[in-house]
């Protein structure tokens, strides 16, 4: 976060100034004055996929839990496994209502006293509301308010990082831990959400321009967008909060069940344990999809997804084009009888029928590093 | 060949002859971004002043194009089907997006001419 608020409520990250002086397209986003583009959505979309992209993250909710049984007393509220979570690794989880519809998805890692979550922009606030009122009081929680967070993504991401954090090369897919730089404590996962390897890194507010400009100054780096960063993640197949998983959606209707460990499926004991239970047994009654549109045309969100016979069968959640896989992507839900790979369906848009094939995700090869 | 005149929506036509060419500004497409596919109108279609005649795709979002003035689509640029990124790289040249006849010439005198419509995105600055 590191957040400051201007006095008509748009609040900007410490990286603003930088933002503007590379010359960012800046627009509104979960109430942040953010960049979309800076040299252009194509370009800085290969650029990630192919050398190292610096993405500005400051406004997403950086919050500690700590105290005794803070694992035990999360688990209550999401679907994974916490308790047995080791120190220094990370873990994607979600927020459930009573429903057993996801509140928020974020990342959950195991510092030495602490665990620290990462939370979407939109929905932090929501979150902490949420946790503050059900959390034990033997629980602490600490928004992380002095804290910037920056994700550097991409084969080159690596080298770049390590050329100024030696060390960093040691983290493998989903581990975490410190290092100093310059006297300044900074906290790395190698973790991301473009399908890159990659890190995110959470700095003090005061030092993320000096470290952003570091990490800039190498000719394989470059600032990247949010328009980039959306294409990323659905190229990646992964979900986007507030469109491809919200409050309606479960865990297993998003195919997200990977992040409910073994324990959990089989205790129980997280809200809406009835209905996503339920649904693991007997299957749900739709599913989250990829969908490849056969035209040029890309198909976005909200378009209804419908059967050879004109029935419809589910809506798009995510659509766009896909930079790197070279043709329109897209992710929504169909009715389960139509979630197998290869089946031919149609999105109506603009009032035509555009042809899409179901497919499996993501549409392009993740470069994570095991 | 007549001067380009520009509408608020930043759409562009020309007229050469009978025919008109009709295309975005290059404002437009800077605004836009990567421009991966354009929907545009077959010939024979009737177009309506201000109504929507084309759509414009970028990797972020779909635009609307609206017809700068009345008229019969006669032509549509088969160049942008292969490689929608004419648009931002020539965007008031071989950018172009359809030609068509005008109903009534008269509806090009409440169009702006460059120095206008180079005016007018100086106010949207």
């Amino acid at each position: 976060m590191g957040v400051n608020e201007s006095a008509d409520g748009v609040r900007t990250t410490p990286l603003n100034e930088l933002h503007r002086r590379l010359g960012g397209r800046m627009v509104a986003f979960a109430g942040y004055d953010m960049p979309v583009q800076f040299e252009g959505i194509m370009a800085e979309h290969r650029h990630t996929r192919e050398a190292a992209g610096l993405f500005d993250v400051s406004h997403m909710g950086q919050v500690s839990l700590s105290g005794p049984d803070a694992d035990k007393a999360l688990e209550a509220l999401i679907p994974s496994n916490v308790q047995e979570l080791k120190p220094g690794r990370q873990r994607y989880s979600m927020l459930l209502n009573d429903q057993g519809g996801i509140i928020d998805d974020f990342m959950v890692t195991r510092r030495g006293e602490d665990l620290l979550l990462v939370l979407n922009a939109a929905c932090k606030e929501g979150d902490v509301a949420h946790m503050r009122e059900r959390l034990p009081a033997g629980v602490r929680l600490e928004t992380l308010d002095d804290r910037a967070l920056l994700a550097l993504q991409g084969p080159e991401a690596e080298a770049a990082l390590q050329a100024i954090v030696p060390g960093v090369e040691t983290l493998s897919f989903m581990q975490a831990t410190g290092f100093m730089w310059e006297g300044v404590d900074l906290w790395i996962s190698r973790s991301g959400y473009t399908g890159e390897d990659g890190f995110e890194i959470s700095v003090p507010a005061g030092r993320v321009e000096e470290l952003a400009e570091r990490l800039l100054a190498d000719e394989r780096v470059n600032p990247i967008g949010l328009g980039a960063r959306d294409s990323l993640r659905l190229e990646a197949g992964l979900c986007l909060y507030g469109h491809d998983i919200d409050e309606t959606t479960s865990p297993v209707e998003a195919g997200l069940q990977w992040a409910m460990q073994k324990r959990r499926r089989e205790q129980g004991g997280f809200p809406g344990a009835d209905r996503i239970l339920k649904e693991l047994a007997d299957g749900p009654a739709r599913l989250r999809v990829g969908l490849k549109p056969e035209g040029r045309a890309p198909v976005r969100e909200g378009a209804e997804i419908a059967d050879a016979d004109g029935n419809v069968i589910g809506r798009v959640t995510s659509g766009g084009f896909g930079p790197t896989a070279g043709h329109p992507v897209a992710m929504g839900y169909v009715a389960a009888g139509f979630a197998r790979p290869g089946g031919a369906v149609a999105a109506v848009q603009r009032g035509r029928a555009l042809p899409m094939t179901v497919t499996v995700l993501p549409f392009v090869t993740r470069n994570y590093k095991r | 060949m007549s001067e380009m005149k520009f509408t608020r929506d930043h759409e562009w036509i020309e007229l050469n002859g009978d025919e008109a060419t009709i295309g975005i500004s290059d404002y437009a497409q800077d605004q836009l971004g990567d421009v991966v596919y354009v929907e545009l109108p077959e010939p024979g279609a009737k177009v309506k002043r201000g109504a929507e005649a084309a759509v414009v795709e970028s990797v972020k979002a779909a635009s609307e194009v609206y017809a700068p003035v009345s008229g019969e689509v006669t032509a549509r640029n088969e160049a942008l089907d292969d490689n929608p990124a004419l648009v931002n790289e020539s965007p008031e040249g071989d950018g172009w997006f359809y030609r068509m006849t005008l109903d009534d010439r008269s509806e090009l005198d409440g169009l702006m001419d460059r120095q206008a419509y180079e005016d007018y995105l100086e106010t949207l600055n």
